[in-house]
């Protein structure tokens, strides 16, 4: 559903992403790991149509994002790095804009914002400024928004960053529901998540994708590297080319 | 179509969810008062008429205008909202143009609360209304004008400071292009063709033209195209700086 080709970005003389290319297809969900400054972001703003890539393509249900972006726009849930909402609005406003925007009207609106409302349980938080809301509030009306439509497709980038352990599980949870129907591509730092909902991962670093894995024999199967259930971290660093002996 | 009317409802109602809208008009309203019956001698000049009330509406609009497009980009690139609003299947034009109509609306709502000076002008003589139906289309269109040199300059920084101070002076070098002392500076030594050019990108001469009570075909172009010059060069800021 989601096929990326030798995707590269250059930022003036600086590389962030460099050659990345990877499918995700129906009920995967695809951990994006890496560093920080590794290039997930940027890749993920690229499939979002947010920043036009220096060469290499995006397809997103078979439409190219440089060919047709409203049409991928549109078949694409995006939750940005940090979740950005608008503080003066209310969840409601706010979810009401984004339906809006995205063209849905009547009954299918209706029951696109009743329905994430349940999702994300942000009930009882609709009509208070969202300038209010707790961090964890604010990350689940963002993601509220990203999966209004109901897109085929689904980019969260770092969805459970600044969480507390309930929330994380929360919205894990919630991932791993939508799984079934749709490609879903998640950043992260926190490798305990890959286990969690990832049905396969990428490694990247510098911009360019290190290594591959998936569960296998009861672990995780990374590049040449087999992690026992919840070292993935030793693995991670190996291949990052962090000190690998101190979680040995 | 639908994305720049959902982007033009919650630009036109956030205007209003903050105090942004009543600070606005109230400033605006008591600007326009003070400048009229103060500076400009409405009573003094004993004649029925509103010039003294739109003559100094370029000079008003030089502050004011800013102060509203100053957040129309630079808030969203700074929250990173943009990246949000950029996701949306909404092109960018029609991001561009939403937000600039809803700008162009509220400042034509504080524009339309000052008809108690219609009012007046009405109750204590028997002005041609038809020049004062002319003096608010010139001003609306020139708050038009200076909106979207404003939304531009917005979209090029992230600081709103910036914006404000950068707008003030695009637009006042835009009002003052037709005034005597820059005319006079360039037709010392400049050709009368350069002379003409520099005049005829002023705000003053076509707004002056049209409070007259001509509303003359070219002076309604010239702020038309200037509008959407300014917007064409939004949006190209935007594609530029989202890259980078």
């Amino acid at each position: 559903m989601l096929e990326i080709r030798n995707l590269v970005k250059r930022f003036g003389p600086f590389t962030a992403v460099d050659d990345v290319s990877f499918k995700v297809g129906k009920g995967e969900v695809l951990g994006f790991l890496g560093p920080n400054g590794a290039g997930k972001s940027t890749t993920m703003k690229m499939i979002a149509g947010f920043i036009a890539p220096t060469s290499g393509s995006v397809q997103v249900l078979g439409d190219d994002v440089a060919e047709a972006p409203l049409k991928t726009k549109a078949a694409i849930g995006y939750l940005p790095e940090g979740a950005p909402t608008y503080p003066d609005m209310t969840p409601l406003s706010f979810l009401n804009f984004v339906a809006d925007a995205r063209g849905l009207s009547g009954a299918e609106r209706k029951r696109g914002i009743d329905a994430v409302v349940e999702h994300v349980n942000i009930g009882h938080v609709l009509n208070q400024s969202i300038d209010t809301l707790s961090k964890g509030y604010k990350r689940r009306v963002g993601l509220a928004q990203a999966i209004l439509h109901d897109p085929p497709v689904l980019i969260l980038d770092e969805p459970t960053d600044g969480l507390d352990p309930n929330q994380k599980h929360e919205v894990r949870e919630l991932i791993r529901r939508m799984a079934a129907g749709k490609a879903i591509v998640i950043s992260t730092h926190i490798l305990e998540e890959v286990e969690a909902i990832c049905t396969r991962a990428i490694i990247i670093a510098q911009g360019k994708i290190l290594a591959e894995g998936q569960p296998a024999d009861g672990g995780w199967r990374i590049g040449d590297h087999f992690a026992e259930p919840g070292r993935l971290d030793a693995v991670f660093r190996t291949i990052t080319g962090g000190p690998a002996k101190e979680a040995a | 179509m639908s994305g720049t009317s959902a982007v033009f409802k919650r630009e036109f109602q956030g205007y209003f969810s903050t105090p942004v809208a009543y600070v606005f008009i109230c400033i605006f309203l008591f600007c326009t008062g003070i400048f009229t019956f103060y500076v400009g001698n409405f009573f003094v000049r004993g004649q029925a008429d509103l010039k003294a009330f739109f003559s100094f509406h370029p000079w008003l609009y030089l502050f004011l205008i800013p102060a509203i497009s100053m957040r129309l980009w630079a808030e969203e690139r700074k929250s990173g909202t943009i990246e949000l609003l950029m996701s949306l299947p909404v092109s960018l034009a029609g991001v561009v143009l939403g937000k600039f109509l809803a700008a162009w609306i509220f400042a034509g709502v504080a524009l339309a609360c000052t008809f108690p000076m219609w009012i007046t002008v009405a109750y204590l003589g028997d002005p041609d209304h038809g020049i004062i139906i002319a003096g608010y289309v010139g001003s609306f269109l020139m708050a038009g004008g200076y909106l979207a040199i404003g939304s531009c300059i917005s979209a090029v920084t992230k600081n709103q400071v910036i914006a404000f101070v950068l707008s003030v002076v695009v637009c006042f070098l835009f009002t003052v292009s037709g005034a005597p002392m820059v005319l006079d500076f360039f037709s010392a030594w400049a050709p009368q063709v350069l002379v003409e050019a520099i005049a005829s990108f002023s705000f003053l001469r076509h707004f002056n033209a049209i409070v007259e009570g001509v509303i003359d075909l070219r002076d309604v172009v010239f702020f038309a195209s200037l509008i959407a010059l300014w917007l064409f060069a939004n949006a190209i800021v935007i594609e530029m700086k989202k890259a980078g």
